[in-house]
Parts: structure tokens; sequence; C-alpha cells
């Protein structure tokens, strides 16, 4: 389980960065995205990888077993914020295309 | 906190909330109707400033020991380490007033043209006050990711204002980068939750000296990477390229309370290295001043030849934010209390000084002819072509625009330099003298180079920026034998006059705001005061009378 959430964020990470350094636009928030998945898979992993564990504390559940709820909450905050940021970057994106008529980043293509 | 209601902690975060909702529901051809509510507003804002100021101030007690002059507002009546707290100390209330003293004038400025040229100006402008105020306010780490997207947030909206392709192409520079840095928020933030377990930033300060050096390691690394989030914000170099674009291409007033922008990273870095890797942090202590240090300096020397080697006004007022950043961030590696009481005078007085010079910049280059100089065929080159069209103003205008518009000119580039008499020179003196005397005046003390360094680079800054505006006040105000007078607005000047006289009280009343500065440095200098007010700050009680 460690394993495969491990490589999941290491693969969005790595594809993540590639693809924010590239000169189109579509491929920047693309890109963003990809980091942020990567990013809210982390926070839900600092929480320590428990399967089957409550994450609520009710009579008979040992604490040790528990999920800690805290970094699911955070993950949803993030999750929230970061659409709600990149529906707005999208937007800015969409204007810069109407304004320059390139998709690049610059504005203007590198000959 | 005896003679306040205990909401006041909450109401510099309350009041533009409200009031940013509120005009999004009034239609935007009531335009008098919103200004007179904006402004209303910031007034409103600037009382509940003062009020908080005051009442953070006069808890002050002088034994060391004793030192609980935080006012801790519980979110939710939730008991510290569980709930998420706002706290209110003499630099959390110093900041608040400084937003609210930039805010007036940038909104008063708006008024005379550019609140019309874009929707919803004032929301923004109020919601992205209220993410600053709640940055600084916040004792909670992830509360203050929170409060930090929706300043951003709202600072996307205010930099695109206006439109054009110029402020597009920055903006789209700008997001992308702060969505990247958000990102590494999250990180360090996740990294230092999952060593410590916490994210309330006093008991996290209580809990690192117990730490075992597998979780020191990560800890620092979870220290570090948030560190970058807000380094990218304070603008320290290499993470500081889309700055100087970012703010020459933002309209006037916007620029003016992006000013205090950067200074929300610079506070949080200084806030979080003096609690958590100050003297309680145990084998962690000092984390962090190095790099502080050396980035600052560097900062420093990007900042200097951005701005000899600027020739629009614009980028030249952005470099000085950089030189400015650099200082500070430099002044707060050195890990000095009487340092930082220096460099929280300069933080104050620089943010003052560029949020007018931002104002200024755009009533100068008004009376420029396009096309008639080096400058103006930059600008071309980038692609700025909507600051030509006329717009019909109504108004008083300013009688002897010139002359008023030249000595405001000369009093920024004075307080840029740090010449006498103005509280540049004052901010500068209290930073080199207590950098060149690190145990008190008097003492036999070593200097190190990095200091000589330091010493010698913030005189440089001065020389650099006044070379810089000397130059572009003899191209603006002398150059032009037929240029044309610029149609200024009383309301336009009255917010610079009023963003300079400010300077000029702090260089009249310099005695009690210096030793206010360092008694607040001295204070968060003493991690103990903080978490000893944050973890022992009681419960509201459940009748509304006997409220602590």
């Amino acid at each position: 389980m460690e394993l495969i959430l491990a490589i999941g964020i290491g693969v969005m990470t790595g594809s993540g960065v590639w693809l924010i350094l590239r000169p189109r636009t579509y491929q920047v928030i693309i890109g963003l995205s990809l980091l942020s998945y990567a990013v809210n898979l982390f926070i839900f992993g600092v929480g320590g990888i428990k399967t089957n564990a409550p994450p609520l504390l009710l009579d008979g559940v040992i604490t040790s077993t528990l999920t800690d709820p805290v970094p699911q909450a955070l993950v949803l905050t993030a999750i929230v914020i970061g659409f709600a940021t990149t529906a707005l970057f999208l937007v800015v994106l969409l204007a810069a295309r109407g304004l320059t008529g390139t998709d690049h980043v610059d504005g203007r293509e590198t000959k | 906190m005896n003679s306040l209601p205990p909401h006041i902690v909450v109401a510099p975060i309350l009041v533009p909330l409200i009031t940013g909702a509120i005009l999004l529901f009034i239609d935007e051809r009531k335009r008098n109707f919103k200004a007179v509510v904006s402004v209303v507003s910031s007034l409103v804002l600037l009382a509940v400033a003062v009020a908080l100021f005051m009442e953070v101030n006069s808890t002050v007690s002088t034994e060391v020991a004793a030192v609980i002059s935080t006012g801790v507002y519980l979110l939710g009546n939730w008991p510290a380490p569980f709930g998420i707290v706002l706290v209110a100390d003499r630099l959390s209330g110093l900041m608040v007033l400084l937003v609210a003293l930039l805010a007036l004038p940038a909104l008063i400025y708006s008024l005379a043209k550019w609140h019309r040229s874009g929707a919803h100006f004032h929301s923004l402008f109020h919601l992205m006050l209220m993410g600053v105020n709640g940055a600084f306010l916040t004792g909670d780490l992830f509360n203050l990711f929170v409060f930090f997207e929706v300043m951003l947030a709202a600072s996307y909206g205010l930099l695109l204002h206006g439109s054009g392709q110029l402020r597009v192409k920055a903006g789209l520079h700008y997001i992308a980068i702060n969505l990247v840095a958000a990102l590494f928020f999250l990180i360090g933030v996740s990294l230092i939750y999952g060593v410590t377990g916490t994210l309330n930033m006093g008991d996290l300060a209580q809990r690192i000296a117990g730490l075992n050096p597998d979780q020191r390691m990560l800890l620092e690394t979870g220290a570090a990477v948030l560190g970058i989030a807000f380094l990218v914000k304070a603008g320290m170099w290499p993470l500081n390229f889309w700055l100087p674009s970012a703010y020459s291409a933002a309209s006037a007033p916007v620029a003016a309370i992006f000013a205090i922008m950067s200074k929300v990273g610079i506070y949080v870095i200084a806030r979080l290295t003096f609690l958590l890797f100050g003297q309680t942090a145990g084998m962690s202590a000092g984390f962090g001043h190095d790099a502080l240090l050396v980035g600052g300096i560097a900062t420093i020397v990007f900042g200097t030849i951005g701005v000899l080697a600027s020739q629009a006004l614009g980028r030249l007022a952005g470099f000085s934010v950089l030189v400015s950043s650099g200082t500070l961030l430099a002044a707060m590696g050195t890990g000095n209390p009487m340092v930082a009481a220096g460099a929280l005078y300069y933080m104050v007085s620089s943010t003052l000084t560029i949020s007018a010079f931002f104002l200024l910049i755009e009533l100068v280059e008004r009376g420029q002819d396009a096309g008639a100089n080096v400058l103006a065929v930059t600008m071309e080159a980038y692609g700025e072509g909507d600051e030509d069209e006329e717009e019909d103003e109504v108004g008083v205008t300013m009688p002897g625009t010139m002359a008023v518009l030249g000595t405001c000119f000369a009093a920024c580039g004075i307080l840029l330099a740090g010449l006498p008499p103005l509280s540049g020179f004052i901010a500068k003196f209290s930073m080199l003298s207590a950098i060149l005397n690190p145990s008190g005046l008097g003492a036999d003390d070593t200097v190190s180079t990095l200091s000589w360094w330091i010493v010698f680079l913030i005189v440089f800054s001065g020389l650099a920026a006044l070379i810089s505006m000397t130059r572009a006040g003899i191209r603006t105000f002398w150059g032009s034998l037929e240029g044309t007078v610029p149609r200024v607005l009383v309301i336009e000047i009255a917010p610079i006059l009023l963003l300079l006289g400010m300077t000029l009280a702090m260089t009249i009343a310099a005695g009690p705001i210096m030793r206010y500065m360092q008694e607040t440095a001295r204070i968060l200098d003493l991690p103990e005061s903080y978490i000893q007010g944050v973890m022992t700050a009681p419960r509201a009680e459940r009748s509304q009378e006997a409220i602590p």
C-alpha cells in the first residue's frame, strides 16, 4: 500500500513538474493539476496509512488503530481551494489566448 | 483584554469580509454608492485597527517572566491546541494597523478613475484586506494557508483589474508561480503536521525541543519547504523574477496595496523563525538564519542592480520592493532582536514609501508624451497601450501640479535612499547601528565579515536608489521642455501626501515609535510569552457577562 502510494505521488509529481516547464498554457494548467493531486495524496499520507480503521473515536476503538482525521480534513480544504484557483487560472489562460492570439505562456511565439 | 469586547480581535477580518460580500450584491452602475460603502468600511477598519493596537499595547507588563501581551481569541471556543486561535500580539497589531493605513489612501486614489475600469474592484479590494489581516492574526498554520489563499485569489483579480495585454501576461505568470508556491506551502505544513501532530503555532513551538533527531530532520525539511512558499511571496532571490513585472503591470492603487503583500511573507518568516527556532527550540535553535542572511544579501544585490538598470519608473519601484525585502530578510537572518527592532521600523517606513511611490508614478507618467523618449518605446514593446485613452474626469484639478509632484518625487527619493531628514534614514541608521554593535552600544565586539557586507550593501543600495531617482527625476521634471502638464485631481494627490505625511510623522515621533519597535522585537524573541498566552487562553463563559 505504501509503495503504491509513493509511486503514485512520485509519478504525478514528475509529470507535473515536466508539464509546468512546458511553453503552452494548457500544458502548464494540466501540470499544476497533476501536482496538486500529488500534494493532496501526500497530505493524506502524512497521517499514516491505515486500512479499515475508523477516523472517529467511538466506544471500543483503541486510539492506536485510529485513522488520523485531521489530514483528511486538510485534504478536503486543499482540494476545494486548489479547484477554485485552477478554475481562476483557466479564465486568465483564456483571456491571454484571446488577447495575444497565441497559447504561449509569454504571449508570443519564440522563433 | 478588559476594556474592549474580546471580539475586537476578529473584527479586522470580519469588517472587510462583510463589506466585500455586501458590495458584490450592489449593481456596478451604482458606483458612487459602492465607493461610499467602501470608504466608510475602510474608515471603520482603521478605527478597529487603532483600537486593537491600543489594546495590545496596554497589556504589556514590564516583567520578563510575565510578558503575556497576546490577545488570544478562540474561534469556536475550543481550547488552544484543538481549535483554531487568532493571536493579536504587538507585532500583529502593528501589521494590522499598517494595512489599514495603506488601504485608505489606495482606496481614495482609486476613486478618481481606477475603480471604474473593471468590475468588482471594491469587493476584491476588501477581500484581499481580509486575507492579509487574517494572515497577520492567525495562530494556526493551516488557517494561515486558507487566509493566504484568500489574499492571493483576490490579488489575482486585482492584478488583472483594468485588463490589457500586459496585465494579463503578468497575471498569468503571477498566478502560475503562486499556485506552485501554494503547493510548497501544503507540503511543508503536512510534513510539520506529520512529525509533530499539531498545527497550532504555539503548541508546535512547545514540542520542537522534545523531538528526536530523525523527527527533527523531517521537521526542518518541512519548515524549509514551507519557507519557500513565503520567500516566493517576500521576493527573495532567486524566487523573485516575477515580482517587478507583476507589480509594475498592476494599476496604481493595486500596486500600492500590493506593497503590503510582500511584507506578509516577511511577517510570517519573522514570526516563525523567532517562534519555532528561537530560544525554546533546543537543538533546532537558529535554524534557517544563515539561509535568510545569505538570501537577503543576494536579494539586495539583485534589487540594487535592477534599480540601477530600470528605465521605466514602475520597474524601478518594483525593484525597490526587492531591495526592501532583501534588507528585511538579512536583518531577520542576524537573529539579533535589536536589529529586528530597526528592521520593523524600516518595514513600516519602506512600505509607506513604496506605496506612495507607486501612486505617484502613474501621475508623473501621465504627463509624458507617447513615443517621446526611450521609456515610451520600451513600454510599447511590452504592448502597453491602454493608458492613452482620454477619460472625462470630474473633480477639482490640483493647482501647481508640477511643483507638488516634484516635491513628492523628491521626498520618495530621499526616503528610498535613506537620506536624512526623513524616516528612511532613521530606519537604516538604527539597523546599521545594531548590526555594528551586536551586544549594545559601548561594548567591544568583533563584527563578522558577513555583517560588514550587509552594512556595505544597505548603504550602497541607498546610493543606487538615489542615482536612479535623480536620473528619473531629471528626465521627468527638467528634461521635457514643452511637456504637457498632467491633469491631476486633488483626490489623487491627497493620498500620496497622506502617505508621505505618515513617514514625516514617523520621523518626528521616531523616539516613541522606536521604543515600541524595540519592545515588540524583544517580545518576539521570547517565544515563551506567545506559547503561554496561547496555551493558557481561557474559554469564554456561557453567560455573556464574564468574558475574560
